[in-house]
């Protein structure tokens, strides 16, 4: 999934100054998985926004709605007669949500409360960990399972570098040498002499390296095409 | 006021239409054709733009280039786009060549990777060109790196430039566009190849308005086009790039297609020596450096000041 993290409340109250009808956008998709943008999180920040804004001696009409997806137009257009009367949109998606909301809604400014972090999961109960960084060529076959991309800090292919001690990774101990994992891995399942082959330099460019990417599937595109028109 | 940092900049403080060439570095570690090149112009330009691993095709760095001509007793403009380095390769390489003289420095962005040999490189961009000459001048100015510490010694005096492109657009942000790389710190631009002589008159109209060519030194940049099928690939093939078809069909026309490119670009550096605010050109006669003297002889530049 998609992981955030909300904003802080004063950046959120700093962006939305010169609004004073304010609809928070709660989004039922990653984001409500993973506690930071859903119908709690939207209700939540609707309310400390406007205590916030009371304090500030502004007061401001604030209310909180959520969605199903914000990256779909089909959920976008069942909305937007609902937020027609705002001023602002905050939207608590991930910035795919607030773009395709901006695309959509070309006359209504929408800003996000969200800081996209990675594609992840959770490893337990509050604690998210990023493992996939949507490189366009996935390897995860040669490693079995473990993304020396996302989860290596140099994105070595090649790896252990160097700063591999006790398997955790020079940048912090709270990190795992993926590496070292790798290695683990390939031992387990009898393929250890996978790690033996050096591995050519990867070619960046389906990833973003090689542009902003878009996907087509023929197959799917005639339905698309003739349902947008 | 500090001692100008270059026999560039000096040119161009003096108020002398300045001339710079340009050299890109071989596929191989033999620079002997460049050495060549630079040789041919010595008399006929202040100093020599040396192009950064242009169109990201891997070539001989531009640092190592300029190493060779410092020994030569020649004056690189050392491009450095912030394609292939990260902040750090870029402060340290500055370093590096400062530290055995070079003083011109031009900041630039560079093409995307997948235009050239290695289409599956990263393409680092961990600053942009705003804030690769802002650091530039931060190094130089007020002696700390981006991260904010100091540099054990202040840098000697360097020349700050950028490239400007009037045909890209949206045009009418272009102007602005280069007053935030003078804010940012640039002292002299390069353009694009001129060949729309018009469009690049109407951006000097407004750069003049905003009084910007008092705050930078602006460099029109000229390229001799060697052939109707260049002229073409640059019109069709090139971004950024404005190549009108009244210059195609004046190409065309002529039997002589060589003569005519030297003609067209000997008539814009003309052109270019009597609109207000340019103060040089930049002469890019990719492989066909030989013709450089020729063109700046005969665009009345020749021979070049003595300012030393």
């Amino acid at each position: 999934m998609i992981v955030g993290d909300r904003k802080p409340l004063a950046e959120i109250a700093e962006m939305l100054q010169p609004y004073n009808k304010i609809c928070v956008l709660g989004c039922g998709a990653c984001v409500t998985v993973c506690l930071s943008g859903g119908e709690k999180e939207a209700a939540e920040t609707a309310a400390t926004l406007s205590i916030w804004r009371k304090k500030e001696g502004k007061e401001v009409e604030v209310s909180s709605e959520t969605m199903l997806r914000q990256c779909e137009y089909e959920y976008i257009d069942e909305l937007a007669e609902k937020i027609k009367g705002y001023d602002v949109i905050l939207s608590l998606a991930c910035g795919v949500g607030v773009q395709a909301m901006t695309e959509r809604l070309s006359d209504k400014v929408i800003l996000p409360g969200l800081n996209t972090q990675f594609f992840g999961y959770p490893l337990e109960q509050g604690v998210w960990t990023e493992n996939c960084l949507g490189c366009g060529d996935c390897v995860l076959d040669m490693t079995m399972g473990i993304c020396p991309i996302a989860r290596c800090s140099k994105s070595m292919l090649n790896g252990p570098c160097g700063g591999s001690q006790d398997g955790k990774c020079e940048v912090s101990e709270d990190v795992d040498c993926a590496w070292q994992l790798i290695y683990e891995r390939l031992g387990k399942l009898g393929v250890i002499d996978r790690m033996d082959p050096v591995q050519p330099p990867k070619d960046w460019s389906t990833s973003h390296h090689g542009g902003p990417r878009t996907v087509v599937r023929e197959d799917a595109r005639v339905e698309t095409t003739s349902e947008q028109a | 006021m500090k001692q100008p940092a270059s026999k560039l900049e000096k040119v161009l403080k003096s108020g002398h239409f300045a001339v710079t060439g340009e050299l890109g570095p071989p596929k191989s570690a033999d620079v002997e054709t460049v050495k060549h090149h630079a040789d041919e112009m010595r008399n006929h330009v202040e100093a020599y733009n040396i192009t950064d691993n242009q169109t990201a095709i891997v070539r001989t760095s531009s640092i190592g280039v300029a190493a060779t001509l410092m020994q030569m007793g020649l004056e690189p403009v050392v491009q450095m786009t912030v394609r292939d380095r990260n902040r750090i390769a870029l402060q340290g390489d500055l370093l590096g060549a400062a530290s055995f003289g070079v003083r011109n420095f031009l900041c630039l962005q560079g093409d995307h990777g997948k235009f050239g040999n290695e289409p599956g490189s990263k393409n680092v961009n961990d600053l942009d060109s705003m804030q690769w000459i802002n650091a530039v001048k931060r190094m130089r100015d007020d002696n700390v790196f981006i991260g904010g510490e100091e540099l054990e010694h202040p840098l000697p005096n360097i020349f700050i430039g950028a490239v400007a492109n009037p045909f890209a657009d949206p045009f009418e942000y272009r102007p602005y566009r280069l007053a935030k790389k003078i804010a940012a710190g640039v002292q002299f631009v390069q353009t694009q190849c001129i060949f729309d002589l018009d469009r690049f008159e109407k951006w000097m109209e407004k750069v003049r308005e905003l009084g910007l060519h008092e705050k930078v030194y602006i460099m029109g940049g000229v390229t001799p086009i060697k052939s109707l099928g260049a002229a073409r690939y640059m019109k069709n093939n090139v971004s950024g790039m404005i190549v009108p078809d009244a210059l195609i069909d004046r190409l065309k026309g002529a039997q002589d297609k060589k003569k005519e490119g030297l003609n067209i670009a000997i008539e814009t550096i003309q052109r270019l020596q009597e609109i207000e605010g340019v103060a040089g050109v930049h002469v890019m006669a990719i492989a066909w450096e030989e013709m450089v003297p020729e063109i700046v002889e005969r665009a009345g530049l020749y021979p070049r000041p003595a300012v030393d």
